[in-house]
């Protein structure tokens, strides 16, 4: 079953100066329900564009996002989204911020106020739950963000680069815990059923390390799908050890040849608008 | 309280003191003439006359409720407004020039016509301290509305706020904090515009008792009424600055 059909999506920009910008050509990608996807593209490439369109969040210039087969109109119920940036509320406290989408949903306060320490003990994070998100660290407010995200329990998690900001260690140990929750291997079995994740980011070690297939987008503009491959390494994984494996190795060096030419187009590109 | 605080607030203590103690020595020494700028302690002896025969307390009770009720109708306008132009960009590009227009005119030409309009009583002193008071709120929830940020909106709509959900939860609080760094520069304007008001034509308020003292160059009686009103505004503004620490303690 697909959980999320992409059909020949674009989308184009009006620049300043009054010219169109085609940001992404005629993509379509088809997710099967529960798989994890890495998109991967050279910096400037539409990714995010392409993920706001899934969101709901910018319309497509042409082309259709279907959802379980229903096509996409207005924001998308069926996902949650989290931004590279950090997005929590400022002015609530850690635990409010969790409840947060919840409360918006019309629960009793104290239900949900309840379901967000359970998730807040999922993130570890228990004894912060009083905390306003800048008395954290940057990996603390991601978990946050994670919790707040996954308590709406909505079929499809859609991730912006979410983990670009942390240093490489705090980086490595989000990627886990994202892993557990998403493989359901937590004490408790709290959403067994695995999530449709569409995971952008331009780092290819990391889409591997993560996705069940990764696609690569053509430097932009008007960026197009250049390759999917799928990624066979056996789940769970243990991505302290993963990296250095034979296997991954070999998936690396296949994929980064294809992504290498992408990288060094993009990179022309800047360097004529220069 | 840290030593470095401490030792602000003794050098603090020690300028007014070397100030208050010049003042008085170049007057006694007949350097200065008190009939111009009258001596510290002629001053001090009339706000303790002054306190003890309950007049102060009187003219202060009313500047301060015309300040307050010009605060809060002025604030109540300038963030409603703020709030509606924030959303419509369309009535925003409409009103814009008269809006600047209104906010250039000097409000001290405003006083007569406001005397003549709400009389003699409080009511001409909280319109001008409104017509002040208004433009602070409303461009400054003006910007706190258009300035909030992008990635929260989108992350609360994603989330799935509904419209008045969104306003709520995003953009009230975030013209929140613009509002509240304003209410500072507000609420002297308020008791500026109160002043000022009691000053033009009135029966009370520490502005008609300066007015008062002026009109028979009684300069003791000006500087009581100035330092009073100092010390008034000094008080006020620490008392601020305590609530909106209080209420913006989220951002550490």
């Amino acid at each position: 079953m697909t959980a999320l059909e992409i059909e020949r999506v674009s989308r184009d920009f009006t620049t300043p100066d009054a010219r169109s910008y085609r940001a992404i050509d005629e993509i379509s990608l088809a997710v099967p329900a529960g798989a994890f996807v890495a998109i991967v593209g050279p910096s400037g490439c539409g990714k995010s564009t392409l993920l706001n369109v899934v969101a709901g969040l910018l319309a497509p210039s042409s082309g259709t996002v279907r959802v379980d087969g229903e096509a996409l109109s207005g924001l998308n119920r069926h996902a949650t989204y989290m931004f590279q940036q950090d997005a929590l509320l400022p002015w609530k406290t850690v635990r409010d911020n969790v409840a947060l989408g919840l409360t918006l949903g019309g629960a009793a306060r104290a239900d949900a106020q309840s379901q967000a320490e359970a998730w807040l003990a999922r993130v570890g994070l228990v004894d912060f739950a009083s905390h306003y998100p800048a008395q954290l660290s940057g990996g603390m407010r991601k978990r946050v963000a994670m919790a707040q995200n996954w308590i709406l329990d909505r079929g499809i998690v859609l991730m912006d680069e979410p983990f670009s900001a942390l240093d490489v260690h705090t980086r490595q140990r989000m990627e886990s815990e994202l892993l557990a929750l998403w493989e359901g291997r937590s004490a408790d079995n709290l959403g067994a059923d695995r999530k449709t994740v569409i995971f952008v980011t331009h780092d290819l070690e990391e889409a591997i390390a993560l996705a069940d297939e990764v696609v690569i987008l053509s430097a932009g503009p008007a960026a197009r799908v250049v390759a999917q491959h799928r990624v066979e390494l056996a789940r769970p994984r243990d991505l302290m050890e993963l990296r250095t494996t034979p296997e991954f190795v070999d998936l690396y060096r296949r994929i980064w040849a294809v992504l290498r030419e992408e990288v060094i187009k993009s990179q022309q590109v800047v360097g004529a608008r220069r | 309280m840290n030593q470095s605080r401490a030792i602000i607030l003794a050098a603090q203590i020690a300028v007014g003191a070397a100030f208050l103690a010049t003042w008085q020595t170049l007057v006694s020494l007949k350097i200065l003439d008190p009939f111009f700028v009258s001596r510290p302690s002629d001053i001090a002896a009339r706000i303790a006359q002054w306190s003890a025969s309950g007049t102060l307390w009187a003219h202060l009770a009313t500047t301060l409720e015309e300040s307050l009720l010009g605060l809060l109708v002025g604030a109540a306008l300038g963030v409603s407004l703020g709030f509606l132009l924030a959303r419509s960009p369309f009535l925003a590009s409409v009103l814009d020039p008269y809006i600047k227009m209104l906010n250039a005119v000097p409000r001290v030409v405003l006083a007569p016509l406001f005397l003549l309009w709400f009389g003699l009583g409080i009511w001409s002193k909280v319109a001008l301290a409104v017509t002040l008071v208004f433009f602070v709120m409303f461009f400054n929830t003006y910007q706190g509305v258009r300035d909030a940020s992008r990635v929260l909106i989108d992350n609360v709509r994603m989330l799935g706020a509904s419209e008045r959900q969104l306003v709520r939860h995003v953009l009230v609080p975030s013209a929140l904090t613009w509002i509240f760094s304003s209410l500072q520069t507000s609420l002297g304007f308020a008791m500026v515009g109160a002043v000022v008001g009691e000053y033009l034509g009135a029966t009370r308020g520490l502005g008609y008792v300066i007015a008062q003292a002026e009109g028979t160059f009684d300069t003791t009686g000006v500087f009581a009424g100035m330092t009073v009103l100092a010390i008034v505004v000094v008080i006020v503004s620490a008392g601020v600055s305590r609530f909106e620490r209080w209420l913006l303690q989220w951002k550490t």
